[in-house]
């Protein structure tokens, strides 16, 4: 036992799965939980980029697979959370060099070791998409509120269904409330209404998710940050605590009120 | 014992594996009879029938390899177990669920009189997903857009419509299509193809797609 593997995927590239990945680490880290990232986007590894932490790779996930270190040896520790690793993806290689039962002997090694085990998985259905969900004890899924993307999670949740996985938890990111409110924008009612899973948070668009994720510093530790309180929520969802959805549609009030609070700052 | 009965049809050959002994000594079989005659097999399309028997993802994969070392095609699978139609269809083969055969040696029942066969499915269809068969298809769900049903028979969803759907695949004119909330991304019944209007804002209502005077039809169905 020990541990839990939590892995997050969407069908869809570009809908913000590494980035959610950072983010829901720092979360929990925290929040006090002990966390290893594995990135199993072999050949197109990201999340050591977006945590900050690329230049310290020495070892990575396929080294632990094929026998040349220790999964110790690969981990890096954040600079700042002492209680939060990553592993690195290989860059040089492919899907091909890692089986899924590779990733569930890692897992289990790790999770005699650490209370969260998350794993950000390649987009697609193919190799990749079956390394990273093979050892889930739960699994995420990031949609942004568009067609395709939605279309691309429907398609997941139904693999996963035949795998018998756990249901999943869906997560909406770079909802914009304005357009929803314009009814240009899928609303996260239609989005659960078509997808029938459980929701577990919606992160809203913000102007600082890019920035943060290019200095490798995401955007939860940047406490103004809209996006950094919805993915805060989200880890506190995950640890079964019951929180309440931020108030995003109305048109009025919060939008309004967070306007007011940085003209109030920039003079 | 014969644990392997292969026969020759139009779509291939039909191979059917007992469903009770143990999987891989059926598929040891089947090796070893393919092996034997293989001069009649190569480059045969197979329909593999495992009648009730639940067969597994992995399983299931291991005998389409088995077949394609032997320059066959696994084409198609038919099941009376979902279990094994999941795993065909993970595996993006053809499935088909078969009604198991009454027992007891009861006389055929005439047709129409104690209904006609079809195949309930008791959840959503998601994307990418396909349900076919024979008969009838009765979705107790959402038929969601990217997946698609194909009934030789009529086709009922009691949830939403999004998906394609094709009644009367084989030709069966008298075929219909009904949904709770009917927006297929494309309708086909029999030879007759037709897309749902583009206006947006409808009010979902129970809606009946039939073929009337050489052109598919959606009414109120009451």
């Amino acid at each position: 036992m020990g541990g839990k593997v939590i892995t997050v995927t969407s069908g869809k590239g570009g809908v913000g799965k590494t980035t959610t990945t950072a983010n829901l680490g720092v979360a929990l880290a925290r929040i006090g939980q002990k966390v290893v990232l594995i990135d199993a986007d072999i050949g197109l590894r990201n999340l050591d980029i977006v945590m900050g932490l690329e230049n310290r790779i020495v070892f990575d996930l396929v080294d632990i697979v094929e026998g040349r270190c220790k999964p110790r040896q690969a981990m890096i520790r954040h600079k700042l959370f002492p209680e939060l690793y990553i592993i690195p993806a290989a860059q040089t290689r492919d899907k091909s060099s890692v089986s899924p039962a590779d990733m569930i002997q890692l897992t289990d090694i790790l999770r005699e070791d650490f209370d969260i085990i998350m794993i950000d998985s390649p987009a697609g259905i193919e190799r990749g998409f079956r390394n990273a969900v093979a050892p889930a004890d739960e699994v995420l899924i990031v949609t942004n509120p568009e067609v395709s993307a939605v279309r691309d999670a429907d398609r997941v949740i139904g693999l996963l269904e035949t795998e018998n996985k756990a249901s999943g938890a869906l997560i909406i990111n770079r909802l914009n409330p304005e357009m929803v409110r314009r009814g240009e924008m899928l609303s996260p009612e239609d989005v659960t209404d078509l997808l029938a899973i459980r929701l577990i948070g919606i992160v809203p668009e913000d102007d600082t998710v890019v920035p943060s994720s290019n200095s490798g510093v995401p955007v939860t530790m940047n406490e103004n940050s809209r996006a950094g309180l919805a993915y805060r929520n989200i880890a506190r969802r995950i640890m079964g605590e019951k929180v309440p959805f931020m108030q995003l549609t109305e048109p009025t009030g919060f939008f309004q009120r967070i306007a007011r609070m940085f003209r109030g700052r920039n003079g | 014992m014969q644990t392997v009965a292969i026969k020759g049809g139009k779509d291939g050959l039909l191979v059917s594996l007992n469903e009770t002994e143990e999987w891989q000594g059926v598929m040891a079989d089947l090796a070893a009879r393919i092996d034997q005659q293989n001069s009649f097999f190569v480059g045969a399309r197979i329909t593999l029938d495992v009648g009730a028997r639940p067969v597994r993802k992995d399983e299931l994969g291991s005998a389409k390899a088995l077949l394609e070392r032997r320059g066959l095609t696994l084409y198609a699978v038919l099941s009376e177990s979902n279990t094994t139609i999941d795993a065909a269809s993970a595996l993006d083969l053809r499935a088909n669920l078969i009604t198991p055969p009454q027992s007891n040696g009861a006389p055929a029942a005439p047709p129409e009189e104690d209904g006609t066969f079809g195949v309930m499915i008791r959840r959503t269809v998601r994307s990418g997903r396909t349900v076919r068969s024979d008969g009838h298809v009765v979705i107790f769900g959402d038929v969601n857009a990217g997946a698609e049903i194909i009934a030789g028979g009529d086709i009922v969803v009691w949830g939403r419509l999004r998906g394609n759907v094709h009644a009367g695949a084989h030709g069966d004119e008298s075929a219909f299509v009904c949904a709770l909330d009917m927006t297929p991304t494309q309708l086909r019944i029999a030879g007759y193809i037709s897309i749902s209007p583009t206006d947006k804002r409808h009010k979902p209502k129970p809606e009946i797609a039939l073929i009337r005077d050489s052109r598919i039809v959606v009414e109120t169905w009451r």
